[in-house]
């Protein structure tokens, strides 16, 4: 007879901020560099160097808790975490353990069960460490800096998840908030959003939390599910079997689907904490949180709800268009200019979300505007071009913004309406096809198709398909 | 021999009136250099090439009319914490011994555009751990009123270079009385700012929140000129202060008629002797002359300062030191398996006994079982000391008091009786720990000829107050005899 457990989860969520320069040195922050090329006296921990807080960090995190329904601790501090580690060029980090600067907020979150608070404890400001890469040939190992002093917040949850669902819908729903505020493009395979796991099991009813494990390395989504779903199988099998877990940190191999205990730092828990005496006190003024919560954006949730009052598009297309907020603002102002959200939401999820991905690029990138886009919607709505032109009018435009209207006269793509001009290419397709058309006066009405085509391709692809069709249609009645 | 005896202001008056050159100035003091060296040893590093080069652009620069400022072509020294830009900067330790920054800190950046030539690097306690720079990986320096007796610390060596005309003038720096106690026992004139007044960039941290680059001068004149070249607003240290007084120069010559001297009774306590006590209600009695009145008062706190300054200096010390690891720079065991023995032979072969002892002190006051019965019970003193300070400058203009409890100490005696060492920083300490600024400068000498200083105290961004009685003072005392002029037979023979 088998016991029953329950899961208890709660996350440490690492965010790296996307400020222009690092959190304690005025280093530009790029990825993809040379190995120490963004690097200076003080993000190398240089000796005599110091650290001078990046203001911008400082207004993200605000941001971010604000956005978390967070209180902002006014005056705060930074502290110096202690250890030993080549990639942590000082050998202590500077965190925020004391004060942190952001706490007791929460997130709602919506799972199949319902809606659900999630607690977060708080947020802190702290600076990212560099990178270690070892050579396994010579067996020697080196560090990179560039990473070091990226302004990292981590945000920590209270343990209010009992399931993979809660978390993926939680990670989700912070994602989105952070992403909608600009203050990060949280990519958990690149490192800019870092999930810690914590989770513990414990008798169904027991009030008492059982001892926890540390997760780390989910670069997924699907990772994070997995390894939850690993953990609490192999915790639940350790307490069934009589063992005792042992609070550890644990890396998670998603390929092998395992989870293995980590050595090193963890073994020395005494930080020596204190408080950083080259930083001064952080004082947040009444003023300044209200500047910020002044610019904070239409979060997706309340997006989502306002959007399904005054838009009469299918809740898939909202879904998908509030994913990211410029994305939702691009279709909002293109549906109020052209008076079709519709369309202006097929263009966007179709065509310019298919380009997005295919050249790699953020929506934030786009080059044209929601104006010309709501123009090229005007264009097709008035019959000026048809859909074919109107393609490619938006592959110009998405390559190189510009105006449709004068696009399509400089280049003469506007549809041909002259009725005579139209009349006169199908009668030249009839009279060059008789084989044609006698199979399709003997039943064969597939060739309609092939008619259609060589008339749009007499009038440059610039006819109406449907026009043209029709007037074939009538022509051909008569016979050859 | 005459140009070793002018200050700097002097010196730079007569360069600029093309009565000397630089290159001359360099040379007279490359010679006492050269000269004294092997009995001092002031220097851990002579930059002599770059010097000489250095003084020919200077002197172009002032031909030109390019330079006119109060320091300009002043061969001057620097402690060796403080970085010079592809020049060793060692901070007298092992770890450090092949160290080239690639900036120069902001206080050396401010004197080079005032036209100065640096002469070298001095000699100090390894990290400016130490009281008497005995403890620097690079032989001591000795005091050189008397060979025997070590200049304090750990300045020492700026102190040492001063007193004996190796330089015009010298940087230090201060953490718990590292300038004002060298500056006593040399018989010069040293000064800790106002924290916050220079740029810490470039200084290689030991106490963060305790200390400040100054100077070691002749007199009060240069002392008040090269603080005012090394004052500046800096944006890359976040403690630095916007000093919007900084003429220090041109306000130094006032009447201090009127002005209130407090002398705190707990500075003439047990402990100090019976010479250094005379000398300095001596110099009591000469701001007197100059209508100063004088008030003794209480400052019982002052007691706790000691212990609450080796805690609070040592736990920073235990985390600032903590970069030096083999790892980016500095020294690197040779022989090592693994990373964990890179760190630990690394660290217990680069640095000295007195830094390991003091990061070790430090890592047990910031273990999380004393953090809160060391740490945090030293930030309660601290506050205390500072309130108590804040108090007595209601009352006070300036505070009055020796600079250290004995004239310099015989060589080899500090390290043995450490202790006592620690106790000889009962003076300077609480300036450190309050933010405070101080002067000391000379007041007379013991029956064994060594100098005795005397220290004036001013209440935070006083600097100025500070300066003034020291120069009133100065003026009251007349000329103190230099070393140099003293000794000159004995060093010749």
């Amino acid at each position: 007879m088998g016991k029953k457990y329950e899961t208890v989860i709660g996350l440490e969520v690492h965010v790296e901020l996307s400020t222009k320069t690092k959190i304690f040195c005025s280093c530009p922050i790029s990825f993809g560099e040379e190995p120490n090329s963004n690097i200076c006296p003080v993000c190398t921990g240089m000796p005599g160097s110091l650290p001078v807080l990046n203001k911008k960090a400082v207004e993200y995190a605000i941001a971010v808790g604000l956005g978390t329904g967070c209180s902002i601790t006014q005056y705060s501090q930074f502290d110096r975490k202690n250890y030993f580690y080549p990639d942590n060029p000082q050998n202590y980090q500077i965190t925020q353990l004391y004060m942190p600067i952001c706490t007791k907020g929460a997130l709602e979150i919506e799972t199949k069960s319902g809606v659900k608070n999630i607690s977060i404890r708080e947020i802190h400001l702290e600076e990212d460490a560099g990178k270690l890469f070892h050579d396994q040939e010579t067996s020697s190992s080196f560090v990179d800096y560039n990473r070091s002093g990226i302004p990292l917040i981590e945000i920590v949850t209270e343990p209010d998840m009992e399931n993979e669902e809660e978390v993926i819908a939680f990670i989700k729903k912070l994602k989105s908030i952070i992403q909608y505020l600009g203050a990060s493009d949280c990519k958990l395979q690149e490192g800019s959003m870092r999930v810690d796991v914590n989770l513990s099991v414990r008798e169904a009813g027991a009030k008492a939390l059982g001892v926890r494990t540390e997760m780390k390395n989910l670069n997924s989504l699907k990772a994070i599910t997995r390894a939850i779903e690993g953990e609490r199988k192999r915790q639940e099998k350790i307490l069934r079997d009589g063992g005792e877990i042992i609070q550890k940190t644990r890396r998670w191999d998603d390929e092998k689907g395992l989870s293995f205990a980590m050595r090193g730092k963890e073994d020395v828990k005494d930080y020596r904490y204190f408080p950083d005496p080259d930083l001064i006190p952080l004082r947040i003024s009444n003023q300044w949180i209200e500047e910020i919560k002044a610019s904070q954006p239409e979060f997706r949730t309340k997006k989502i709800a306002r959007f399904k009052k005054e838009y009469d598009i299918p809740d898939y297309d909202i879904e998908l268009l509030t994913e990211s907020n410029y994305m939702a603002e691009f279709f909002e102002k293109t549906a109020n200019l052209c008076g079709n959200p519709k369309k202006a939401a097929n263009w966007l999820m179709v065509e310019t979300m298919r380009l997005l991905k295919e050249k790699g690029i953020e929506p934030k990138e786009l080059k044209y505007s929601p104006e010309n886009l709501a123009k090229l919607i005007g264009l097709v709505d008035k019959k000026v071009i048809n859909g074919d032109k109107a393609k490619e009018v938006f592959h110009h435009m998405f390559e190189q913004n510009m105006d449709p209207e004068k696009y399509v006269e400089e280049n003469g793509l506007r549809a041909v309406r002259d009725e005579r001009i139209l009349k006169k290419a199908v009668e030249e397709v009839i009279a060059g096809n008789p084989k044609s058309v006698e199979d399709f006066l003997r039943g064969k009405e597939k060739v309609m198709g092939f008619f259609v085509g060589q008339t749009m391709k007499a009038l440059k692809g610039r006819g109406d398909p449907e026009i043209i069709t029709q007037l074939l249609k009538e022509r051909l009645k008569e016979g050859l | 021999m005459e140009l070793l005896n002018l200050t700097a202001v002097q010196l730079s008056a007569k360069i600029k009136a093309k009565e000397v050159t630089v290159a001359e100035a360099l040379d007279a003091v490359l010679e006492q250099i050269e000269k004294l060296e092997r009995d001092i040893h002031s220097y851990v590093t002579i930059d002599w090439e770059r010097a000489k080069k250095s003084a020919e652009e200077v002197q172009k620069k002032i031909n030109k009319g390019e330079l006119n400022g109060l320091l300009a072509g002043v061969p001057i020294a620097v402690k060796d914490n403080i970085c010079t830009k592809d020049l060793l900067t060692t901070c007298s330790s092992k770890m450090l011994e092949n160290f080239l920054p690639s900036y120069s800190a902001q206080a050396v950046e401010n004197l080079k555009k005032e036209g100065v030539v640096i002469i070298g690097k001095t000699n100090m306690d390894e990290f400016a751990m130490g009281s008497t720079t005995e403890t620097s990986a690079f032989g001591v320096t000795k005091n050189p009123w008397n060979k025997e007796h070590v200049p304090g610390g750990s300045s020492g060596g700026s102190a040492a270079a001063v007193a004996a005309a190796q330089c015009y003038c010298a940087l230090g720096s201060d953490t718990g009385g590292s300038i004002r106690q060298p500056a006593s026992y040399c018989g010069i004139v040293g000064m800790k700012p106002t924290y916050g007044t220079v740029s810490r960039y470039g200084l290689i941290a030991y106490g963060s929140s305790l200390e400040q680059i100054g100077p070691l001068c002749k007199d009060v004149t240069d002392c008040a000129a090269v603080l005012e070249g090394i004052t500046s607003y800096d944006k890359k240290d976040s403690t630095s202060i916007l000093r919007k007084d900084r003429e220090f120069i041109k306000d130094l010559k006032v009447s201090i008629k009127g002005w209130k001297i407090g002398i705190p009774k707990d500075y003439f306590g047990e402990g100090l002797s019976e010479e250094v006590r005379k000398a300095v209600l001596g110099a009591a009695k000469e701001l007197e002359k100059r209508g100063a009145r004088l008030e003794e008062f209480d400052l019982k706190h002052v007691s706790y300062a000691i212990p609450a300054y080796y805690i609070l200096a040592c736990a920073e010390a235990s985390s600032n030191l903590g970069r030096f690891d083999g790892v980016k720079y500095g020294y690197r065991a040779e022989e090592f398996h693994g990373l964990h023995q890179m760190y630990k032979k690394t660290r217990s072969q680069g640095f000295g006994m007195e830094v390991k002892k003091r990061i070790m002190l430090g890592t047990f006051a910031l273990s999380e079982a004393y953090y809160e019965a060391y740490y945090l019970k030293a930030l309660k003193v601290r506050a205390l000391i500072k309130e108590e300070l804040c108090k007595a400058f209601e009352k006070y203009d300036i505070l009055l008091g020796p600079t250290t409890p004995n004239t310099a100490p015989k060589l080899g005696d500090s390290l043995s009786h450490p202790m006592n060492m620690y106790l000889g920083d009962i003076y300077t300490i609480a300036l450190n720990l309050a933010g405070l600024p101080g002067i000391s400068l000379p007041c007379g000498k013991d029956k064994g000829g060594l100098p005795i200083g005397l220290q004036l105290i001013g209440d935070c961004f006083m600097d100025k107050k500070v300066m003034q009685a020291a120069y009133a003072y100065e003026e009251e005392r007349g000329r103190f005899i230099p070393c140099i002029d003293e000794k000159l037979e004995s060093w010749h023979s």
